[in-house]
């Protein structure tokens, strides 16, 4: 038996919560991924994602992983899981619970720009050094912190326009 | 997503606009091919990983922008990009030419970068969507490639080593084909016509080279006076594209109907 329209769209919104983006320890809606999800009258759910970069290669991970919990739910007929530009992903988007998992797992997060001055994410320093705009994934950059002399990366937005 | 753009009636139009796109997507290709040939080998673990992640976005865009021009049945973006013949790519033949050395690749980053974000510019602003908003997007992440280049190529130039001579030659070999960027065809005119194009290839040539002339006489570098390098945006390439097609082409001819 399916369960009603309202609890399938709740059901869904379940799913996309328990989905890891598969580089950065944080479910997807914390990272601010999920656009909506809309249900229609045929059961057929629909979930447009606003990609962090584009070239991402955890896009199609991360979409996979959404098709495959969305379709264990009883009572759905399809998903369709598409990425859109029409609106730029950008920092505020992120949850300020997905702010502090990347903090505990030492990835220091700019509040709003990229612009503004880092701060290391073991001391709280402002005194860091920039070593890679360009880290181990297309969304992290690299600094040193000078005062407790510890490496650290950095999520890296793309740039404001 | 239907093969774009479903908006534009005219074939006339259709085409040039479809045209405009593969240059866009052949040039991606193209250069992130050549920026992948720095993996492994870059000067420094830094500028290594900063060199592959470049070319692992222009690669990814490459994908975006033949997504839009073949729709998305399975397969298809990948026919565009991987089964046509080196004649059928327009990319821009600077952008086919193999590294030479490090200060000739951060040169062509630096010229090619400029170039890219103006373009997208005005891809942003062609009205036809999501093709717009997929340029405005890219525009976005396509700005750090810039400050990377433009900050290799500073500390390149710097005195008193050899280095801005060779960087100077490398600028040399560079602009007559950096040129060939604006290298128009019928598609151009057509497009301005239309309304989708806002900027003739004459005033673009002069909104990138006032962009890229302060970096480089802040390096102590000259523009060359050079005429254009033609060729590219109508599938007159170098023998350097065939190559490169032949390596870049090699797996997925293995078995042309693999899904990954």
């Amino acid at each position: 038996m399916s369960i009603a329209h309202a609890s399938l769209e709740q059901a869904a919104w379940d799913v996309l919560r328990s989905v890891e983006d598969p580089e950065l320890p944080i479910a997807i809606t914390d990272l601010g991924l999920v656009r909506d999800v809309r249900v229609d009258a045929e059961s057929r759910v629909n979930v447009r994602l606003v990609p962090t970069w584009t070239a991402c290669p955890a896009l199609a991970v991360i979409r996979g992983r959404i098709r495959e919990g969305l379709l264990a739910i009883p009572g759905v007929r399809d998903v369709s899981v598409e990425y859109t530009y029409d609106e730029p992903w950008t920092l505020a988007r992120m949850t300020d619970r997905g702010r502090e998992q990347l903090a505990a797992h030492g990835l220091a997060v700019p509040s709003c720009r990229f612009a503004e001055p880092p701060v290391c994410p073991y001391c709280g320093s402002h005194d860091v050094e920039i070593e890679s705009l360009f880290g181990p994934t297309l969304c992290r950059s690299t600094y040193v912190c000078r005062h407790c002399r510890n490496p650290f990366e950095r999520f890296k937005p793309p740039a404001e326009s | 997503m239907p093969a774009v753009p479903a908006t534009i009636t005219d074939p006339t139009v259709h085409s040039a606009f479809r045209e405009w796109l593969l240059r866009v997507a052949d040039d991606e290709v193209t250069i992130g091919h050549r920026h992948s040939e720095w993996t492994g080998v870059g000067p420094d673990i830094e500028s290594d990983v900063a060199m592959s992640s470049i070319a692992q976005e222009e690669l990814g865009h490459a994908r975006l922008f033949y997504e839009q021009i073949a729709g998305d049945g399975p397969g298809d973006a990948d026919r565009l990009a991987f089964d046509r013949p080196p004649a059928e790519f327009r990319n821009a033949i600077l952008l086919e030419q193999p590294n030479r050395g490090w200060e000739f690749s951060i040169v062509r980053l630096a010229l090619y970068e400029t170039f890219e974000g103006q373009r997208l510019g005005l891809l942003a602003r062609c009205g036809q969507e999501p093709v717009a908003s997929l340029a405005a997007t890219l525009g976005r992440e396509e700005r750090y490639h810039g400050l990377f280049a433009a900050a290799w190529l500073e500390r390149l130039a710097r005195p008193p080593a050899d280095g801005r001579a060779r960087v100077q030659a490398a600028l040399d070999a560079a602009w007559p084909y950096a040129l060939g960027f604006f290298e128009t065809t019928g598609a151009d005119q057509i497009l301005m016509d239309a309304g989708l194009l806002h900027e003739s290839a004459e005033r673009q040539r002069d909104a990138w080279e006032g962009a890229v002339r302060p970096l480089l006489e802040r390096c102590g570098l000259t523009i060359p006076s050079a005429e254009q390098s033609l060729g590219g945006r109508r599938g007159v390439h170098t023998p350097d594209l065939a190559q490169m097609h032949a390596e870049m082409t090699e797996v997925w001819r293995s078995d042309p109907e693999a899904r990954w």
